[in-house]
């Protein structure tokens, strides 16, 4: 415990440190490795897209004792899908079950006529639409674009340009990782799913706001400074609010994993797991992306601009003065930029 | 820098944390007493935890239109439907379509049952028809009244005369006045109705053939429209019903309405805009005038057929310079026109209260179902996904919200009763307002929301971290820890405000453009955020501050989580390690430097 408290310390100062952004193309060779994955699982093996999405069937059966519990069992057990039990009012069954064609719903009618004990040819089975696809998933699809498309314009003003668009790319990467682990899973996608990925929408990008926010403030008046380069203060930005990302992450999938554990280990409910699943995917993916991804592609687009470029060229041409005297140059240089942050107290110099 | 001397000026900081708490505990009482006040005292629960009532609606076959049933237009439908159930609030009702031609709406327990039926059962086609003639909704005025039965046969002989209408058409328009008309058309309403009233047959005579020649031109069907006319009585729920029922859009018709608290009847003119016309419609207050008005935008086609229809109305005399909207046969409005009106927009103003300027600017938007629909049966349901879920859920929370207990008490030791107590203060602020919300605008808790509110443990813990670092590093540069509260202050607001933004911005375009689980789900992601705003703001920042006081935290106790030692301080040199070189400090062996 107290040695992660250390290792903040040493992160806060620099003294310890991982090269996230040197190391950025073997990450970035990892996320297109997953993200492939995901689109062939997609493409492959497709979603298993539950009732609301695909429609299926709804058997009413006459009046009978046997319990909600049981009758989704036996429903579940019958056709191999989820199953929606209620009881109506007048003591009859209701039970929706996904993706059954006709000739499935035939089967499945018959066995639950066995397994409830109630005469087959009083169980009425109709098809339910894809109303859900068809009417709220397209709006959550709107709505994802059009969030998109305003976050975008947020962050550009709030911070610029490259990071929104880092920021964007780090949220699409989140969201097919957490699709592409429905469709290697197979996991049913039901309404559930749908609003656990939109809120990864939210806190994915919560977590790659608070690290660009440490990444902003490292890197105010960098041009007047000639000891670290755009992306030794990005890395270094990482490292001084990575004990930061490590706890926003814990805690908040702490509550999620709770939830999947309660949901699909213990008690196998539907509606929590599908839920928890796709939160816990895309909140890990979103902390991932946020550390590895989203902050080495703003690096990326920063350095091609040339003033950077030019800090650059500064910043080595001192280290080589520097070397060649001998170190003496070392005290030097940003602290009188009067900018006392997290690039200031570091040997970031030093480490290379 | 000159921050951290305003951190150290202990006045500034210390008036304010007492306010903010203050401010925020008479919210949690405010709100707890509320929620006992109107005996809310837990968050209504969604279809799927508590079941509710099922309404199993069947597409009706129009005549004329045998194919109309099919998947587009009962997926049309579930759209409107889904909106109207709805409608403002957040009340969960589910809607699908079952079968061929079957649509089934789901409506959580302590929904406005009867409105909600209402709301979904007369929801039918809108049309807009130009007025042809008007009158009080029974059959005749008082000395009328004892031969209703002369006045039917009396009318088809009278070859389309008015006389039957002619004693009614004074008063009605003399009631009508100032509720449905516009304003600005009371002068010559005015000027128009005595005329009528004058009840000469000449002037009958006048008013007759305007009916006639406008429907169709056919003698005999408007003779026989001037006897149903002259024979329905509105003020009969079976004859109101039946009027205007299964008339095709071409054919001129009768109809009922209510005008304010009196029934009307009119002689309405083939369609001229269908509902399916109007793109938006909304009720809203007219910023001028203080007055509720209902604005229209119809689709471009509509546009021009409305333009076209508002053109020739508002050549013509009261009534006739009128065109009704009727909804499922019944008139729901009867506004008049003065001149063409093109351009896609519309306004209608005049005599609306708030409710009646929603209420129609509602059905106008999502009223144009493509179907007649009927109820089938009406049943109550048990929950979906039943208690255990819920109770699933609950214990997966509380586990949730232990762990984060723990990591936050072995992490940060005495700062996570300041986590933790802000964390309550949230989940209280949290229940108090989704149980009134319950009853305010229907706001009903699913398992989604559910997780969602477990997911927000999280999040809003979150926040704390970002300020707690932000302390400790302040700490770590050698500020003791008044200043470090002060000075870590702005910068963690700052990352609060963007990041919890950005969330909030994810919410809001969810709960706007979607509807039904979403949006619901939407609303409580965004009601977290801006508690977790609200919480750290008059919560979280003042009870830090006061807590800078206490020794057990300023003397930086090892319990306290902001042991400087443990973080790596540098030691409190104070000011005499500005310019010393730090090389030989005691815990950290790190460069010294000050801002």
């Amino acid at each position: 415990m107290s040695k992660l408290g250390d290792l903040g310390a040493k992160l806060y100062r620099g003294e310890v440190g991982y090269d996230f952004v040197g190391k950025r193309f073997v990450w970035y060779g990892v996320s297109i490795l997953i993200t492939i994955t995901a689109i062939v699982a997609l493409a492959v093996q497709g979603l298993n897209m539950g009732i609301e999405f695909k429609g299926g069937a709804v058997f009413t059966t006459p009046k009978t004792a046997v319990s909600v519990t049981a009758a989704t069992e036996d429903a579940e057990k019958a056709s191999g899908h989820q199953a929606i039990v209620q009881k109506l009012g007048n003591g009859t069954l209701r039970i929706q079950i996904s993706s059954l064609d006709p000739a499935q719903a035939n089967a499945v009618k018959t066995k639950l006529a066995a397994d409830l004990k109630v005469p087959e040819a009083e169980i009425n089975a109709d098809l339910v639409g894809p109303s859900w696809g068809d009417q709220i998933a397209n709006k959550a699809w709107t709505g994802l674009g059009i969030f998109m498309v305003l976050v975008v314009i947020y962050l550009a003003i709030a911070f610029e340009w490259r990071m929104a668009v880092a920021a964007l790319i780090a949220l699409i990467h989140d969201l097919t990782i957490t699709v592409g682990v429905y469709a290697l899973v197979g996991f049913e996608v039901t309404p559930g799913t749908v609003i656990g990925l939109l809120t990864i929408l939210g806190y994915s990008l919560y977590d790659t706001v608070v690290v660009f926010d440490g990444l902003k403030e490292g890197s105010k008046d960098i041009t007047k400074q000639t000891r670290y380069t755009f992306s030794e203060i990005a890395n270094r930005s990482i490292n001084g609010t990575l004990v930061r990302s490590i706890n926003t992450t814990v805690v908040a999938l702490l509550p999620v994993g709770a939830l999947l554990f309660i949901g699909g280990g213990l008690l196998d409910a539907g509606m929590l797991n599908d839920i928890s699943l796709s939160l816990f995917v895309g909140l890990a993916a979103g902390a991932y992306s946020s550390i590895f991804i989203a902050t080495p592609l703003v690096v990326d687009l920063k350095e091609r601009e040339p003033a950077m470029k030019a800090l650059k060229k500064r910043v080595l041409a001192k280290r080589a003065a520097a070397a060649a005297k001998g170190e003496s140059a070392e005290d030097e240089g940003f602290e009188g930029a009067g900018t006392p942050q997290v690039v200031a107290q570091g040997r970031a110099g030093r480490r290379r | 820098m000159a921050a951290p001397k305003k951190g150290r000026r202990p006045t500034g900081a210390q008036g304010r944390p007492g306010r903010a708490l203050a401010i925020i505990l008479i919210a949690m009482v405010a709100l707890t007493a509320g929620m006992f006040l109107t005996k809310q005292t837990t968050p209504r629960l969604g279809i799927d935890l508590a079941g509710g009532t099922s309404i199993t609606l069947k597409a009706k076959s129009e005549p004329g239109k045998p194919d109309a049933i099919n998947e587009t237009n009962m997926n049309t439908a579930v759209g409107i439907i889904e909106r109207r159930v709805n409608g403002l609030g957040v009340s969960e009702a589910e809607v699908q379509t079952q079968g061929r031609d079957h649509i089934i709406v789901n409506i959580p327990k302590g929904t406005n049952e009867k409105q909600a039926r209402e709301q979904v059962g007369t929801t039918a086609q809108l049309y807009f028809r130009p007025v042809l003639a008007f009158a009080d909704g029974a059959p005749a005025a008082p000395e009328a009244t004892p031969s209703p039965s002369a006045s039917t046969s009396g009318a088809p002989k009278a070859e389309g005369s008015g006389k039957p209408s002619a004693p009614a058409t004074p008063s009605s328009s003399a009631t009508s006045q100032g509720r449905v008309l516009s304003e600005a058309l009371k002068a010559p309403a005015a000027t128009a109705s005595p005329s009528p009233s004058a009840s000469e047959s000449k002037k009958a005579d006048d008013k007759a053939p305007a009916p006639t020649p406008a429907p169709s031109g056919v003698e005999a069907a408007a003779a026989d429209l001037q006897a149903k006319f002259a024979a329905l009585d509105c003020t009969n729920e079976a004859q109101r019903a039946a009027a205007g029922k299964g008339v095709k859009p071409e054919d001129a018709t009768v109809a009922c309405g209510k005008r304010g608290d009196a029934w009307g009847k009119w002689i309405l003119g083939p369609v001229g805009v269908s509902g399916t016309d109007v793109k938006d419609a909304k009720g809203q207050i007219n910023p001028q005038t203080g007055q509720w008005i209902v604005t229209m935008q119809f689709t471009d086609k509509g546009a021009d057929k409305f333009a076209k229809i508002t053109g020739e109305l508002a050549t013509k005399q009261m009534p006739q310079n009128q065109f009704a909207i009727v909804l499922d046969g019944e008139v729901v409005s009867d506004p008049s026109v003065s001149q063409a009106l093109t351009g896609g927009n519309a306004e209608i103003s005049g005599g609306f209260t708030q409710q009646s300027a929603m209420d129609l600017g509602n059905m106008l938007s999502y009223g144009a179902l493509p179907l007649t629909f009927q109820e089938d049966s009406v049943t109550t349901v048990t929950a979906a996904l039943g208690g255990e879920q819920l109770k699933a859920g609950l214990i997966a929370g509380a586990i949730g919200l232990l762990l984060v207990v723990i990591y936050l008490l072995v992490y940060y030791r005495g700062l996570a009763f300041i986590a933790i107590v802000s964390l309550l203060v949230s989940a209280i602020l949290t229940y108090t307002i989704m149980a009134l919300l319950g009853k305010g605008i229907g706001f009903a808790l699913n398992l989604p929301a559910v997780c969602g509110a477990i997911v927000a443990i999280g999040i809003t813990a979150d926040s704390f971290i970002v300020y707690f670092e932000r302390i400790r590093d302040e700490i770590r540069e050698g500020r003791t820890l008044r200043p470090a509260v002060e000075r870590a202050w702005p910068r963690a607001r700052r990352t609060i405000l963007v990041s919890d933004f950005v969330s909030f911005l994810a919410a809001a375009v969810l709960f706007i453009v979607t509807v039904g689980k979403v949006q619901g789900f939407a609303f409580t992601l965004g009601l977290t955020t801006v508690l977790d705003v609200v919480v750290v703001f008059l919560f979280t920042k003042p009870i830090m501050t006061l807590m800078a006081r206490t020794k057990f935290f300023s003397s930086g106790h090892p319990w306290s989580g902001l042991d400087p030692k443990r973080l790596g301080a540098k030691p409190p040199l104070r000011r005499s390690r500005r310019t010393g070189s730090g090389t030989g400090s005691v815990t950290a062996p790190v460069d010294v430097k000050e801002a």
